[in-house]
């Protein structure tokens, strides 16, 4: 075997001495820098959680969160708790970044937001009004609240600040916290970002695809991903007026969904029960789907160490090891909370080894090892920060506050040498023309030009058969023949199976209209 | 079952008391720290908005300035912040840098000082129109001078030779002439064609070796060794005047009539390494900073330019309302600020870099703006970091006088390209070469070396003649 000539570096082919000298400076410091940096992983102070099988007859399935409380130390023990709010569920909840305050929000009006970890109430609201979402701001000292008709702003103490007059009936928020983008989405099949620094509407779309069902932002570039009802995921940045991506990821409503932390996977839950993981930085395909659960998922998450959850029914179950085939056998912790609680939220905390669960009977926390990173960057999100932190923070993030212009599908796209077409790195949509088309093209070679399949027909009077009769009767055999006869095999086949069906005294079993069509048609 | 959780102490992240920091981990997983591009470019972006915000080049004008213009200047190489200042109507003073005061004043010459120059034992030599070089003591503030030298003309420039141990220094008028501080008289004059030589400069690393600027547009090349000139290089238009490269020996720089600097490889004269433009008048003076990597420029035009070496248009423009024609500008030896002397008689002082904080920087600060410069460096060339760092403001005539230049040059291109068309002899003159309009060597030997090869050449034709005519 031989191998492809390696390209050599621009630091050795340059032309000109200079440059090539500055080239070699820069490429020595990299190297010097990656290495420094390689190095400080040994300084890391803290190790990551985990959940381990001793012997092959222990699965970690198995293991309950009464038996984790049990061998865990005190301090884990009372992050693991369960606060009943019977009368304005089902719950929203969201953490800030840092993990350290929650902030829930009841379908009957019901806000509040916690420091968990101390137990202490920051405040309580009762809007009477009905809330479909709950979002942290930039900190802990504002949040957004998606309410009947508008989107609202609160402060820290819950008192209103902003009222957003254009984004009415919104039922997902996010906040991108680099950018102070707060992006909703809901009932009126539009999008909308709102720059909350300046208070100014960056941009508004209509998506064109009907009520945007479920929504998350990717952390690695900033692009929206929304879920429809129609069964399709699309993808968004403020700077176009149109879906970068869009894919059909279900057969019905998309649920939720929820893209890693480094922006490779995307997991999708569809109310037709089933779970996906799709590759989405390069194929855009689904690299695998997770077993068909009994009630269709309402929530998946990420978490830091790509421990995938899965909230369906009252059932909270994690996988692991699914961003890539073959999929995991048995799921590695399952978790069944009391037959009414159904899940209507779950965010794995930060920097934590926990997963917050709003249900519709209040909120729940559950001990997932080895969810979270144990090591975080106190410059960068710090979950033991001081007051006076926060604010030198919130300082220098609004000062280096990025511009929406800059959200890309590959944010090292900035300050990238624009190279002529074809040497450019193709964009997302440039990718999913090079997949969907040939697809397309096949497509129409196969069907288009044939007469339709009639299985409900007597065999000689379909459309097929009769241009088979005609073609028969010239005597020659060509290729559009030899179609023809397996297209009539095909209709032989269906009739044959449907009759066969109808024998064994089978009916066709109720499904809701929203699904029904994308029931295969027989 | 093996189960471990992440349990931190919140003890081992808070501080103790107030008055102590609490522990801020690192951990530089990339996964942790998204859009590095678009942080790193905004950092970029806003430092230099930040570098143009601070940019305030002018610390102010020494003491009151001089009556008349100033036309030279002079540092002393063993101070950082001591420099001479000569004007039109006679007067040297030496300026303390630190206090910006004058230290030392004197009526020196009776008409224009043309030149000065500090000798390695601190002594001011100053040569003026009035026939007459002076030498200065100015540590004593002797109200005479120590020693003067007459000549026969009005002289036009001087240089002291660099380097321990020596006494020796050149003046130009009519021709170059080598002096001693000890002695009256001149030890030997040297000249090569000009009949006035405008500017002279030693080689501050190659002692023995000198420049020269004459009318006959010509920069000459001395060595003291041989007591000769080298070579000589002829160019379009005249030059104003010479630096060396500190760090680099053999390279220098002259300043040209026609607005423009040319670099030179002092061992290959036949084009010059690079040129800087960006003046629309003649270039006055011009001086290499101690790192050798930047040149200031003065020039009639009203303004002082910086330019990168490495780079043809300059990366700073200094000028103020009230600033007339600029005729000197030197670097100051610790390369951070930058004097000038202008025909309104003031001399300025500037800082080289005209957003750079003085005085001591804490570590942190100066870790702070290292990172800053990296990122600054690294996306300078984005279209909006470089717009911004490039804008200044210029006055009016200078931008007019920009522009139409422009066209004057475009208008000139286009009428080589159509004649070049249209003639397939015309030749094609590098750009570098384009000013240049000869090179001569001086070399007593490759010159009767030449007159051999000619004189044989011409033996050789005549035999060869001489035998067809015996057919």
């Amino acid at each position: 075997m031989s191998e492809a000539p390696k390209k050599k570096p621009a630091w050795k082919t340059a032309r000109n001495k200079e440059l090539r000298k500055d080239l070699k400076r820069v490429e020595s410091h990299t190297q010097e820098a990656k290495e420094a940096a390689k190095k400080t992983e040994m300084l890391l102070l803290e190790e990551q959680g985990f959940l381990e099988a001793e012997n092959e007859m222990e699965a970690t399935h198995k293991v309950t969160q009464e038996e984790i409380k049990a061998s865990v130390d005190i301090s884990t023990k009372k992050k693991a708790y369960d606060l009943k709010l019977p009368d304005f569920g089902p719950y929203d909840i969201n953490f800030t970044r840092t993990g350290r305050k929650l902030l829930i929000g009841g379908r009957k009006g019901h806000v509040a937001a916690f420091d968990w970890r101390e137990g202490r109430l920051q405040f309580e609201l009762n809007l009477n009004e009905t809330v479909r979402a709950v979002q942290w701001l930039h900190n802990d000292q504002y949040f957004a609240v998606a309410q009947k008709r508008n989107v609202f702003i609160y402060d820290h103490q819950g008192s209103e600040v902003h009222r957003l007059k254009q984004q009415i009936e919104m039922t997902n928020l996010d906040f991108l916290p680099y950018h102070y983008l707060l992006v909703s989405s809901g009932l009126t099949s539009m999008l909308f970002y709102q720059d909350v620094s300046i208070g100014k509407q960056v941009a508004a779309f209509k998506t064109r695809l009907g009520p945007t069902t479920s929504q998350c932002q990717n952390p690695y570039n900033a692009i929206m991903n929304l879920g429809h009802s129609n069964g399709t995921v699309t993808m968004w940045s403020p700077n176009v007026d149109e879906p970068l991506v869009k894919m059909l990821a279900h057969r019905g409503p998309v649920n939720d969904v929820s893209v890693d932390r480094s922006g490779r996977y995307l997991a999708t839950a569809g109310s037709d029960s089933s779970v996906k993981v799709w590759d989405i930085r390069n194929t855009y395909k689904e690299v695998l789907r997770l077993p068909r659960t009994k009630v269709a998922p309402q929530t998946v998450n990420w978490s830091d160490s790509n421990l995938l959850s899965v909230g369906h029914g009252n059932t909270i179950t994690v996988w692991k090891d699914v961003q890539s085939a073959p999929r995991p056998k048995q799921p590695y912790m399952q978790h069944n909370m009391h037959p009414d609680w159904k899940v209507s939220s779950a965010q794995f905390v930060p920097f934590e080894d926990i997963l917050g669960v709003g249900h519709s009977e209040g909120f729940s926390s559950l001990i997932i090892p080895g969810a979270g990173e144990a090591n975080f960057d106190a410059l960068e999100v710090n979950p033991y920060q001081t007051r006076h932190q926060r604010r030198e923070e919130e300082v220098r993030t609004l000062l280096q506050k990025l511009q929406p212009e800059m959200i890309t599908m590959d944010p090292e796209d900035i300050g990238r040498i624009a190279m002529d077409k074809d040497r450019r790195r193709k964009t997302a949509r440039e990718q999913m023309e090079e997949i969907t088309e040939p697809n397309k093209k096949r497509a129409q070679e196969s069907d288009d030009d044939m007469p339709e399949l009639q299985p409900h027909l007597a065999d000689e009077e379909t459309a097929v058969s009769k241009e088979l009769q005609k073609k028969k009767k010239k005597g020659v055999v060509d290729e559009r023949q030899m179609r023809l006869e397996q297209l009539q095999e095909r209709e032989r086949r269906m009739r044959e199976n449907k009759k066969r069906r109808l024998e064994e005294g089978y009916v066709e079993e109720y499904v809701s209209p929203a699904i029904s069509r994308f029931q295969q048609r027989q | 079952m093996k189960i471990k959780t992440i349990s931190r102490s919140t003890d081992a992240y808070l501080a103790d008391r107030a008055s102590e920091t609490s522990r801020q981990p690192r951990n530089l997983d990339s996964a942790l720290h998204p859009f590095e591009r678009a942080r790193e470019y905004t950092k970029a972006l806003n430092a230099t908005k930040l570098e143009r915000m601070f940019a305030k080049p002018f610390v102010g004008q020494l003491g009151r300035g001089h009556i008349d213009g100033v036309y030279t200047i002079a540092l002393n190489p063993r101070m950082l912040n001591a420099a001479a200042s000569g004007s039109a109507d006679g007067v040297i003073k030496y300026w303390d840098l630190t206090s910006q005061e004058e230290t030392y004043s004197v009526q020196a010459h009776e008409n224009i000082v043309r030149g000065l120059t500090v000798t390695p034992e601190g002594r001011l030599l100053s040569c003026a129109s009035d026939k007459t070089v002076k030498l200065w003591d100015m540590k004593n503030k002797n109200p005479d001078p120590k020693q003067v030298y007459l000549g026969d003309r009005g002289f036009n420039c001087i240089d002291h030779q660099r380097g321990p141990d020596t006494s020796k220094f050149a003046t130009g008028c009519g021709k170059v002439q080598l002096w001693d501080t000890t002695r009256s008289k001149p030890l030997s004059s040297l000249s090569w064609g000009a009949d006035t030589i405008t500017s002279l400069k030693f080689s501050p690393s190659e002692h023995a070796v000198f420049a020269s600027t004459g009318s006959d547009r010509a920069l000459t090349l001395y060595d003291i060794r041989t007591n000769s000139p080298i070579n000589k290089l002829v160019t379009s238009m005249n030059n104003n005047a010479i630096s060396w490269n500190p760090q680099v020996p053999f390279m220098f720089c002259a300043a040209n009539e026609d607005h423009n600097v040319y670099l030179y490889d002092m061992r290959n004269l036949s084009a010059c390494t690079s040129f800087l433009q960006d003046h629309v008048a003649a270039v006055m003076d011009v001086d290499y900073s101690p790192t050798g990597r930047e040149i200031v420029t003065a020039s009639y035009d009203k303004t002082i330019r910086i330019f990168n070496v490495r780079e043809r248009f300059s990366r700073d423009i200094y000028h103020t309302k009230r600033m007339q024609r600029v005729f000197s500008a030197k670097f100051t030896l610790d390369n951070k600020y930058i004097l000038s002397g202008s025909d309104d008689g003031n001399v300025r002082l500037w800082r080289a870099k005209a957003s750079e904080k003085a005085g001591v920087r804490s570590s942190r600060e100066r870790a702070s703006r290292e990172y800053t410069d990296a990122l600054k460096e690294r996306y300078r060339h984005m279209p909006e970091v470089r717009s911004i760092a490039r804008h200044r403001h210029v006055p009016s005539a200078i931008k007019n006088a920009r522009e139409i230049k422009g066209i004057e040059r475009k208008a000139l291109k286009r009428r080589q390209d159509n004649e070049r068309k249209h003639n397939k002899n015309l030749p094609d003159i590098h750009l570098k070469q384009q000013h240049i309009v000869g090179v001569a060597i001086k070399d007593d030997k490759k010159i009767e070396e030449w007159k051999r090869i000619q004189e044989e050449k011409k033996q050789h034709k005549e035999s060869v003649e001489g035998g067809w005519k015996n057919v």
